[in-house]
């Protein structure tokens, strides 16, 4: 008996329009909507919806023998909820089969295991909850962005609680040993890992419908034929691949959604069955340990980091980039937040590699930009003017324990205004009781009271939160002064505070 | 081979690229390289090539005994020669005014009378075919078409001619008729045509006419620099960043656009000078249009650098920058490279077609242009890969490679 386990990743960045250096300083809005939008749309249309109708019908057919694992980026739910609200739906009758397993990874599809683990632990939490939200599973298999893995990463992914960790077959790892097994981490003994058989994988999602390819055509009996073939002991076949192999690299013309409609038949009469991570970690046991000193991925040929970061332009902005973390972790503005989140996307180092041969027109492929040296530059103005935002709201002459300990004052003030707050919400609803009808004549004198009161709570400390609870008496008037002053009030307290 | 300027004494791209192309394919080994020079000073470089002046070749017969000829023309020309090219005079030029060995002076510039000195170089042309042997002739760009002709009429042996631009770069499109009907003459006589850039290439083939399978691409190269120059430091004090332009201030090296988005950047920025190195007709409009945009404070003009001076101002700068409007290859941003300076090119110059670790923009994209100028000023690792890998890029175009398709392209004439 062997086992297919599929794995489909899908992700999409935020990408930045074209950002000028006159720019920094005056314009914050860093996205090119339209470009999300137009690739977004064409994809989902030529391939996730296409692909996930496929899969649904598998499923149905098979009586729910057929079994699927996902792994969908924070940044693809949040454009697909927007711009194509029905794969969201569509994945969510997928989802309800309970055929159908998510994985965990980084929110922003970033590169934080490799620079800022609290960021890391951040992201995966910010990601699984998300996958909860809307697809009410809490995902435990880890798969980390890009298939990057090394021992570190597998402590930090068990420290979380994940069972098992998805990974690529690097040969300088591997060496001769089969990925067609289930593996355990060196550093972290009870994580299992599952290795991507890269040449199976490929096969499907590379090659397929090439007809310089020697195998060409591929067919489904051929395909499971080969997997049959494989020694008897080596009964794991782990196929993960982008999710738009489907109708985008292979078009629908080739015939790879024919082609994966007859693998089932085909894997049930050579007794193949299709299992998700979570199944094959429970009822396989592991081999052997993998050590992994060093990063490994599953892009490019030297399936090393070398992608995001094999020069050095690719580091230096990593490396600005994650300079700020820890401030910008201190920071509750909303849009920082979220600017912080799309910003460490990986597609941006990805952009910028300089890479010539085959590896590079991949590269060049996916770039919206003409070279590495304009997408670093684009980049670079973006993140200056970010830094500047994150340095309006903490400039960097305070250190940050000092910062934490006036942020955690200034919390504690919030709590303690809110508190009174509510008192003289209380005691106001018992006067406009008393005095029906003087109710207006009241309210007027009372509201710049309110006003006076919230003016040293709202310095720093994120006006969203603290509006939130209000009554709605009181919520006028800081919801009116709210976008003026949140910003000099942001920075002026703290500047004066330190001296 | 027929050129019109040799290294040292060069006025411009051409005598430098004369010179590589000669010895890169020297290098390569079996060729023995007679290069016709309208006026020799001496102090050329002679051991990868046989070097003959024009105004030192006789064509018309005067009686002079070996002694006179060694000291007249001895440091140029073995007097032997001399006496072998009298031999083979062709024709009575008396009329001409020619001087007491019977040569014609050339001035080996690029004078008023240049057409004149065109057709008289083509004279001499004829007697150096009869006297020496060789089994290709190779003119470089327009001016020695004419020769090349007439020496192919004469020895009935193959002609190639190298064009390192054509009148459509120098004019903007405002063709010189007169220089057209020389260029495209030496096209339709020509056996093969070896052009500096595919821009170039297309230039021929759409503009002059000419079949494809006739133009051969081979692209220029960089003799590397000597220790002496790579080893230029930058002055001592200098506290901002220095943006150059190093060329003819004239219409087709777009001077204005890099005027322009100097304004932009130092709009935004404060420690940045940009200097503008070179002369030319347009040189005052810059001057006023500095001034005009209110920057004539950081924007310096230094006058035309020559020799050391123009490798002194690559060590001092941080950006090079050329924003040729048409350039058929364009070798200087090459040496920027070589000097480790991050250079900035149009996608408009024929050396965009070769180079990697560059950044390449419209050259009428003055904010492409002021953006890329200021990624590089202002972030360390931009500067630092471009000036590295750029470097490494560089080095590895070298003039042999360059000879050996011009070898190649030999043997097909030879053979067919």
């Amino acid at each position: 008996m062997k086992a297919i386990c599929f794995y489909f990743q899908i992700h999409q960045p935020f990408r930045l329009k074209h950002y000028r250096f006159f720019d920094i300083g005056n314009d914050h809005y860093y996205y090119d909507d339209f470009a999300d939008d137009d690739i977004i749309t064409r994809i989902a249309q030529r391939s996730y919806l296409p692909a996930n109708e496929m899969l649904l019908d598998m499923i149905r057919e098979n009586g729910k023998k057929f079994k699927v694992a996902f792994s969908i980026s924070g940044t693809a739910l949040e454009q697909l909820e927007q711009y194509v609200p029905e794969f969201i739906d569509s994945m969510k009758e997928l989802a309800a089969t309970g055929c159908v397993e998510f994985l965990s990874e980084t929110y922003a599809h970033s590169l934080s295991s490799l620079y800022d683990p609290e960021e890391f632990a951040a992201q995966v939490k910010a990601h699984d909850e998300k996958i909860f939200q809307l697809f009410g599973q809490k995902p435990k298999v880890f798969r980390n962005t890009e298939l990057i893995y090394d021992d570190d990463i597998a402590s930090m992914a068990y420290a979380m609680g994940f069972k098992a960790a998805i990974t690529a077959d690097a040969k300088h790892v591997l060496g001769w040993r089969s990925p067609n097994f289930l593996y355990s981490s060196a550093s972290a003994p009870k994580l299992k890992l599952m290795l991507k058989n890269g040449k199976l994988s490929d096969d499907i999602s590379f090659r397929f419908s090439n007809p310089e390819w020697a195998s060409y055509p591929l067919t489904a009996d051929k395909y499971i034929k080969w997997i049959n073939e494989l020694p008897e002991e080596e009964q794991l076949v782990n196929l993960f691949m982008n999710y738009d192999a489907f109708g985008e690299l292979q078009p629908r013309e080739s015939g790879i959604f024919e082609f994966m409609k007859a693998l089932p038949r085909f894997a049930a009469e050579n007794d193949i069955q299709f299992w998700t991570p979570s199944e094959v970690v429970s009822k396989f046991k592991p081999v052997a340990e993998l050590a992994v000193p060093y990063p490994m991925s599953w892009t490019d040929e030297a399936r090393d980091t070398s992608a995001w970061l094999g020069n050095t332009l690719q580091q230096e902005a990593v490396k600005k980039l994650y300079s700020i973390g820890e401030r910008v972790r201190l920071c509750t503005d909303r849009r920082i937040k979220q600017d912080w989140n799309y910003l460490q996307a990986s597609d941006h180092f990805f952009y910028m590699s300089t890479k010539h041969n085959d590896d590079g027109s991949v590269h060049s492929h996916y770039s919206p930009y003409d070279s590495p040296y304009t997408a670093f530059t684009n980049y670079m103005n973006v993140l200056s003017d970010f830094m500047i935002r994150v340095e309006e709201q903490y400039p960097a002459s305070i250190d940050n324990e000092e910062l934490n300990s006036l942020l955690l004052t200034i919390r504690n003030q919030e709590q303690e205004i809110q508190k009174l707050h509510r008192e003289v919400e209380m005691m106001r609803n018992n006067i406009v009781k008393d005095t029906t009808g003087d109710f207006p004549v009241d309210e007027t004198p009372e509201a710049p009271v309110v006003k006076e009161e919230e003016k040293p709570a709202e310095k720093k400390a994120a006006p969203k939160k603290a509006a939130a609870p209000k009554k709605p008496a009181a919520k006028k008037a800081p919801a009116a002064k709210k976008p003026a002053a949140k910003k000099p009030a942001a920075k002026k307290p703290a500047a004066k505070k330190e001296k | 081979m027929f050129g019109w300027e040799f290294p040292p004494h060069i006025l411009g791209g051409l005598g430098t690229a004369s010179y590589g192309l000669t010895k890169g394919m020297w290098e390569n080994g079996d060729m023995d390289i007679t290069f016709v020079i309208p006026k020799p000073w001496g102090d050329e470089p002679k051991d990868f090539a046989n070097i003959i002046g024009a105004n030192s070749t006789p064509v018309a017969w005067r009686d002079v005994n070996m002694d006179y000829v060694q000291a007249r023309i001895g440091d140029v020309m073995d007097p032997q020669l001399y006496y072998r090219l009298r031999d083979h005079i062709y024709g009575d030029f008396n009329y001409m005014s020619t001087n007491d060995l019977g040569c014609i002076e050339f001035s080996g510039r690029y004078p008023e009378n240049l057409l004149e000195e065109i057709n008289n170089y083509s004279i001499v042309a004829g007697v150096i075919a009869r006297t020496v042997d060789c089994d290709v002739i190779h003119s470089h760009d327009w001016l020695t078409y004419p020769a090349g002709i007439h020496a192919k009429q004469v020895t009935g042996k193959p002609l190639v001619i190298h064009v390192h631009a054509t009148d459509f770069d120098r004019s903007r499109g405002n063709v010189n008729p007169t220089v057209f009907s020389i260029e495209k003459d030496g096209m339709n006589h020509a056996d093969h045509i070896i052009t500096v850039s595919n821009l170039t290439r297309r230039t021929v083939i759409e503009k002059y006419g000419i079949s494809p399978d006739k133009v051969t691409t081979v692209h220029n190269a960089v003799e590397p620099l000597s220790e002496e120059l790579l080893n230029l430091e930058a002055p001592p004090g200098k506290t901002s960043k220095v943006i150059t332009f190093l060329g003819r201030i004239t219409m087709q090296k777009g001077p204005e656009y890099f005027v322009e988005a100097a304004a932009q950047v130092l709009h935004k920025v404060n420690n940045a000078q940009f200097v503008m190195a070179g002369s030319g007709d347009m040189m005052d409009k810059m001057i006023r249009l500095a001034a005009k945009r209110d920057i004539a404070d950081r924007f310096h003009f230094t006058g035309f650098l020559k020799g050391k001076q123009v490798y002194e101002m690559l060590a001092a700068s941080d950006v090079y920058i050329m924003p040729s409007v048409s350039e058929p290859f364009g070798i200087s941003p090459l040496e920027a490279m070589q000097m480790g300076v991050p250079s900035i090119i149009s996608k408009q110059s024929g050396c965009a077609e070769i180079l990697d670790n560059v950044i390449k923009i419209d050259y009428w994209d003055i904010n492409a242009m002021a953006d890329a100028i200021y990624s590089i000023i202002e972030y360390p690792a931009m500067y630092n890969e471009l000036r590295e890998q750029g470097l490494a890029e560089v080095n590895q175009i070298t003039w042999d490679k360059a000879g050996a398709k011009v070898i190649d392209i030999y043997r097909r004439l030879i053979n067919r």
